[in-house]
């Protein structure tokens, strides 16, 4: 079980997650000091340590729209948080998947900022109103990439099977 | 059942004769793209070869393409630094498709692929760029990935795990109005369907507006498909690309077009009627935010940009020329000008266009992205509007969270530019 710890709208773009002026910074080991830099905030408490590993972002549809920056995605691997929203843009998604950072699309979602949440393959319950919600599993083209521990792995084995 | 022009350009790369809308295929990829962020997909093509015994070696040297646009010339060490480490790789894989910093041969990636002819009907094109849609203008079907999938691409060659796209025909017939642009269209566009309309779908442009559309105007549409969502937008090619490419890129190889067939099956249609449309401005901070421009009149702007893989195009630089010829940018609005590519500018310097602009008091800055991300030139103070013909307004976008980005066709631009507010072009110029 894990906290809702920030709550978020609409079309949270790229910008928001990782703004294009720390886009020189590339680096896995870097990025995660500028996740959503605009939102001091939210920004704080990621960077300072105050929320523990598996904490949960609530947000709505259309997350992660706009460009297709990996750093959007490291930046929060880097600070082990689980994303929960309505749904998610394209590139967004294949990259999460990629380097195995935990989507949750969950198209009926209530959730607020200190509910505590459990999440599962196909469903997420909130322990603090009783509510239960159903989840989107990944399309199975998704899910061998993640059981195989990410894309560079994947792509590794797939590399050693054509020889 | 009938086949969409996404349909037989997968079929075909994955050496089927048909896929279904929803099925998994591994097409074969004709031209990967990368820009700057090249130095990250160095860094996880080398992860992939770590450990293997194999020597890091790109699958086809002659279907990358790395082109430097986004931080031209570098602002900062850190970015001098990953251009100097692509720089190297390039010359170590042998890759011939690279655009550096060189008056005659650089540009926004997505100008220089049409340009050069890298991108034919039928290509399966992916690039680390969302825009990458743009190269549906020329019948490809093309789409943005991440590093790490790039990383991949270059190993194998192929794209793995792509699910088979469904696809929205958007149907605009009419003619545009003077002064109303192929930019009105796909924000009208973006505005009627929204940010995730076309969310893993694609968007395919029919109609006599688009026939008659030149392949700049297809760039701007397909450009921003991705805006409302979209894997990819594309133009069935026809003869206005098979023009494009032996006119314009000079092409002289064979060209296949790809048509859907008649039967093809949508997820849904869309029309437009072109002749109704008046000039769109995307207001902040999403881009489908669409507004005409009569519930904006008026609005000071501090800053005009004209130029990005939108719309940084000649026949762009042309039009805001013509309006601004002999008049001057209001003061207290700053006017920014990024010709795409080389080519473009050494162009529009030859008919004038730059000088027309200069004189109007315009700044002409060198080819490249500019201010469009934030990243490098004309950042925006606290509290400043920018009307800008680039294809973003997040909240950020052009460097500062706290000012506001305004999305517009290069004629409104030219036209506000003059008057320092949100300027109507069909009246500016009457």
């Amino acid at each position: 079980m894990s906290k809702v710890i920030y709550k978020l709208g609409e079309d949270i773009s790229t910008d928001i997650i990782y703004p294009g002026r720390f886009m020189a910074t590339v680096l896995p080991s870097e990025t995660p000091q500028f996740a959503f830099m605009d939102l001091k905030d939210l920004n704080k408490m990621l960077v300072n340590k105050e929320v523990p590993k598996g904490s949960i972002i609530v947000a709505d549809k259309n997350f992660g729209c706009g460009s297709s920056r990996e750093q959007a995605v490291s930046t929060l691997k880097g600070h082990e948080v689980v994303i929960i929203a309505k749904n998610f843009a394209r590139i967004f998604t294949q990259n999460s998947v990629n380097l195995g950072l935990q989507l949750v699309i969950c198209p009926k979602i209530e959730a607020n900022v200190g509910d505590e949440l459990e999440v599962s393959d196909n469903k997420v319950i909130n322990k603090t109103t009783g509510k239960t919600f159903e989840v989107i599993p990944n399309h199975p083209a998704q899910q061998a990439i993640i059981d195989a521990g990410g894309l560079i792995p994947y792509t590794r084995q797939r590399l050693m099977a054509k020889s | 059942m009938g086949q969409t022009v996404v349909q037989k350009i997968l079929a075909k790369a994955s050496g089927r004769e048909k896929v279904e809308v929803g099925e998994i295929v591994e097409p074969k990829v004709s031209l990967a793209m990368s820009h700057e962020n090249g130095a990250l997909v160095i860094n996880q093509f080398n992860e992939i070869f770590n450990g293997t015994g194999k020597t890091a070696k790109v699958w086809d040297s002659d279907r990358i393409a790395l082109i430097f646009d986004h931080r031209v010339p570098a602002e900062s060490s850190k970015t001098a630094t990953n251009q100097m480490k692509i720089r190297q790789f390039v010359k170590a894989q042998g890759i011939k498709k690279f655009h550096d910093m060189r008056g005659d041969e650089m540009g926004v990636c997505h100008q220089i692929l049409p340009e050069y002819g890298y991108v034919r009907p039928g290509y399966v094109v992916c690039g680390t760029d969302s825009h990458t849609t743009s190269h549906g203008a020329l019948g490809a079907f093309s789409f943005g990935i991440g590093a790490t999938e790039m990383a991949s691409v270059w190993t194998l060659g192929t794209a793995l795990n792509v699910p088979v796209p469904p696809t929205i025909k958007v149907v605009v017939t009419g003619k545009l109005p003077k002064y109303v642009e192929p930019k009105d269209l796909i924000l009208y566009l973006i505005g009627k369907i929204s940010a995730e309309g076309a969310n893993f779908k694609v968007i395919e442009f029919h109609g006599d507006t688009i026939k008659n559309m030149p392949t700049s105007g297809r760039l701007t549409i397909c450009n921003m498909a991705v805006e409302a969502g979209a894997t990819s937008g594309i133009v069935p090619g026809d003869s206005e690309t098979v023009r494009f490419l032996r006119e314009e890129a000079n092409v002289t190889d064979e060209i296949d077009l790809v048509e859907p067939d008649s039967d093809a099956v949508y997820d849904s249609i869309v029309e437009i009627d072109a002749s109704k449309l008046s000039p769109q401005i995307a207001c902040p901070h999403t881009v489908d935010n669409v507004k005409p421009i009569d519930e904006l009149l008026g609005m000071h702007v501090d800053q005009v940009v004209i130029g990005s893989c939108t719309n940084g195009r000649l026949d762009n630089l042309k039009t805001a020329a013509e309006i601004m010829s002999g008049k001057k940018v209001a003061r207290g609005t700053r006017m920014l000008v990024f010709p795409a590519s080389g080519k473009i500018y050494r162009e529009a310097l030859k008919q004038g266009y730059l000088l027309t602009l200069m004189e109007a008091g315009a700044l002409i800055a060198n080819p490249g992205c500019g201010p469009c991300l934030g990243v490098h030139q004309g950042a925006l103070g606290d509290g400043e509007k920018a009307l800008s013909t680039t294809n973003r307004n997040f909240k950020g976008r052009m460097g500062n969270p706290n000012s506001e980005v305004y999305l517009c066709s290069p004629a409104t631009a030219a036209a506000s530019a003059l008057t320092g507010v949100v300027t109507d072009p069909r009246k500016e110029t009457k």
